[in-house]
């Protein structure tokens, strides 16, 4: 099954084009890693799947669902992961899950559950602005996992997170999980260890698009030049 | 997991709100404070000892208007900082939830100065006795709130992610508002009557809660545009 | 596309307005109660009544803005408010000079018309500030609709509901004049009305035109290489129509 389809996906921002009809398709169970500089357009694309952001020209299925038309149903199937927790700083680790808990309609059990998983008891009842950022990104985790989505957008997971956390983490978000999905790294080498597929972006523009062992290390050093 | 009741989704948002005020407990108190100050002001300004009627009336309902601007710039303060607007859209709840949370907590608010307003503008410059015409007067204050708050729930979401918020919210919010302050000065007005000898007209009550009926339908049928990236 | 006709209307429009003037000096009657000064009647209620127009038809225009997502649409909503602004502060001076010759103040608050008209403009002065203030143009037009419908909507039920204040209780002034005119008097105001409307429509296609040949100009610059892409425009608080597409 094909969990992402994209043919000619673009967004601009003002005269700015984000990114330039990004075409590629990614099977279930894969992981597509997005590499590129800064300002390169891997937010935008993260965003544009995640169905916060529609594209201005192009087709997108996600999960095998068209975007932005049928985007309520993309919803409870997929989990973002970005560069802000998502979580107010004065609610607790639990009052933050459950929350989220009840705006995804997942039965609240499953807070305890993912806590547990992550090896949060102990401190979830303590506002976030009182944890580590490593910890802070551990909630995160939780709240991109509670409605138990198929497809993950990840930016940057390892941020943060200390060796032990990256082990607790890893099963749930990493390879391993099974799950489809879409990562963005400023790691490339990292990023390439992961991934199916690997997609260059330059400004928008896709820069190469191509198993790991295909790729060009200069095409990839040159990306980031 | 099945999609959310939308009764479900703004109880939980409305919990999550008033837990963030109680914690924080910033909002409030400066909106009390304003208030009584406000009131100092308009004794030293006016240099009147205590007030009825038209005066009265409109200095209480100005004052809490100005008060109402000091919360419509926050209400959406913490999502627009802490990311909240994204794990809400991401979610499959329904959009006119956040909107109905957002009016309801406006309501809290509003509901909870004027606990400490009328009160102290009773004890400060009002002349005449509230005593019979207060479940009158908590009418008024009824229809009167849920004007701010639609209003202001509205106009929040459209100030909060712009670069001039603090700005915009009074300015958006003020012109939109006159009407509310004109029907509920009105019917406030002869409450505060000292011979007791007006009535409430009838149709500026009427006339409020129309207004109130169409821009809530406006905001809901536009609140979805505002929440979009 | 939008300069089409534009010529004819504008000579129309001047005739219309020529032909009023004449009519407004020379041919109308002058009032029995305030004289010469009665004449400017004739510029500030259709001016009012336009500038309302607009302010209104900019709503409609932003719903086609907000179920299209065409950004001409919202430019067109963004002319039509710019254009009722400046319509509506003529307004403002006429009716304070006709405030000044009636009342002997520059500013009377028992003409609900006038009132209502202030709170109006003062809701409108915050649409500039307001698109200036977000600089992402898509959510600029987008949060800019959302502001011209429910100023839109506002506009009507305003004027009802101030009319319903206390202080409005005895006859309006304006009302008495407008509703029961002698003959001449009538068909001035009807000519009066027709120019003043056909005066906004011109303008309005006039800056419509005026702006869609400077994006194609700059859709034109762009093709040949002469602007660097990666330049960021300056912050604007007019809406662009470079992704419009090639309709120009």
């Amino acid at each position: 099954m094909t969990a992402l389809s994209l043919r000619g996906v673009t967004r601009r921002y003002g005269e700015r084009t984000a990114l330039a009809a990004v075409t590629l398709t990614l099977p279930a169970g894969q992981t597509l890693a997005v590499l590129g500089p800064n300002g390169a357009g891997k937010s935008t694309l993260l965003r544009v799947l995640a169905t916060l952001l529609a594209p201005h020209a192009g087709e997108l299925e996600v999960l095998g669902h068209p975007l932005p038309k049928e985007s309520w149903a993309v919803r409870a199937k997929i989990g973002l992961l970005g560069h802000e927790p998502m979580l107010y700083r004065e609610l607790t680790a639990r009052e933050n899950l459950r929350l989220h808990a009840k705006l995804h309609g997942v039965r609240l059990e499953r807070v305890g559950e993912l806590l547990a998983l992550v090896a949060l008891e102990r401190r979830a009842d303590e506002p976030l602005r009182t944890l580590s950022r490593g910890l802070v990104q551990r909630v995160a985790v939780c709240r991109t996992l509670l409605h138990e989505p198929e497809l993950l957008l990840l930016d940057e997971p390892r941020a943060n997170l200390d060796p032990a956390a990256c082990e607790i983490v890893e099963p749930l978000i990493g390879r391993v999980s099974g799950k489809t999905r879409v990562l963005v790294s400023h790691d490339p080498a990292r990023a390439l260890l992961e991934a199916d597929l690997v997609l260059g972006l330059a400004r928008g523009c896709t820069a190469f698009l191509d198993a790991p062992a295909q790729l060009d290390p200069q095409g990839v050093a040159e990306l980031y030049r | 997991m099945s999609t959310p009741r939308t009764s479900s989704v703004v109880r939980a948002l409305l919990e999550a709100q008033l837990r963030l005020e109680l914690r924080t407990f910033e909002s409030l108190p400066a909106m009390w404070l304003f208030s009584v100050t406000a009131f100092v002001l308009f004794h030293f300004g006016l240099n009147e000892d205590s007030l009825s009627g038209n005066l009265a009336s409109g200095v209480l309902w100005v004052t809490l208007l100005l008060a109402a601007m000091l919360v419509i710039n926050r209400l959406y303060l913490a999502d627009a900082e802490q990311g909240g607007f994204d794990g809400f859209l991401l979610s499959p709840a329904d959009r006119g939830s956040l909107l109905i949370a957002k009016v309801l907590t406006l309501l809290f608010y509003l509901a909870a100065v004027e606990l400490v307003a009328v009160p102290a503008f009773a004890l400060l410059l009002l002349e005449p006795s509230l005593g019979q015409a207060l479940p009158e007067l908590l009418g008024v204050l009824a229809l009167g709130d849920l004007g701010i708050a639609v209003i202001g729930a509205l106009v929040g979401a459209l100030a909060i992610r712009t670069q001039s918020r603090d700005l915009l919210g009074p300015m958006l919010s003020l012109p939109l508002l006159v009407p509310v302050l004109l029907c509920v000065a009105g019917a406030t007005a002869p409450l505060f009557d000292p011979t007791h000898a007006g009535a409430i007209p009838l149709r500026l009550l009427v006339t409020l809660a129309l207004y109130d009926a169409v821009f809530g339908l406006i905001a809901f049928a536009l609140f979805d545009f505002l929440l979009e990236d | 596309m939008y300069g089409k006709g534009l010529r004819p209307l504008s000579a129309i429009t001047v005739a219309a307005v020529a032909l009023t003037l004449a009519a407004v000096f020379f041919w109308a009657p002058n009032d029995a109660y305030l004289g010469f000064l009665q004449k400017i009647f004739y510029v500030h209620v259709p001016l009012a009544i336009v500038t309302l127009g607009g302010f209104v038809a900019a709503g409609l225009m932003a719903i086609g803005h907000l179920r299209t997502r065409d950004p001409r649409w919202d430019m067109r909503s963004y002319v039509a408010i710019h254009l009722s602004l400046i319509f509506g502060i003529g307004v403002l001076i006429t009716g304070s000079i006709w405030a000044r010759g009636a009342w002997g103040h520059w500013w009377v608050w028992n003409e609900p018309t006038l009132v209502s008209f202030l709170l109006v403009m003062l809701l409108y002065a915050t649409y500039q500030p307001l698109r200036f203030a977000i600089e992402d143009p898509e959510r600029q037009a987008r949060y800019a609709s959302v502001f011209a419908i429910t100023a839109g909507a506002f506009v009507p039920i305003n004027f009802l509901i101030v009319r319903l204040a206390p202080a409005y209780v005895h006859p309006r002034t304006l009302d008495n004049i407008s509703g029961n005119l002698p003959g001449r008097m009538q068909v001035v105001f009807y000519l009066a009305m027709i120019s003043t409307t056909l005066l906004w429509i011109t303008l309005w296609k006039f800056e419509m035109t005026a702006k869609h040949v400077a994006a194609q100009l700059r859709q034109l610059r762009r093709l040949l290489g002469d602007e660097d892409d990666d330049v960021p425009a300056r912050r604007s608080a007019a809406p662009s129509l470079t992704h419009a597409g090639s309709a120009g």
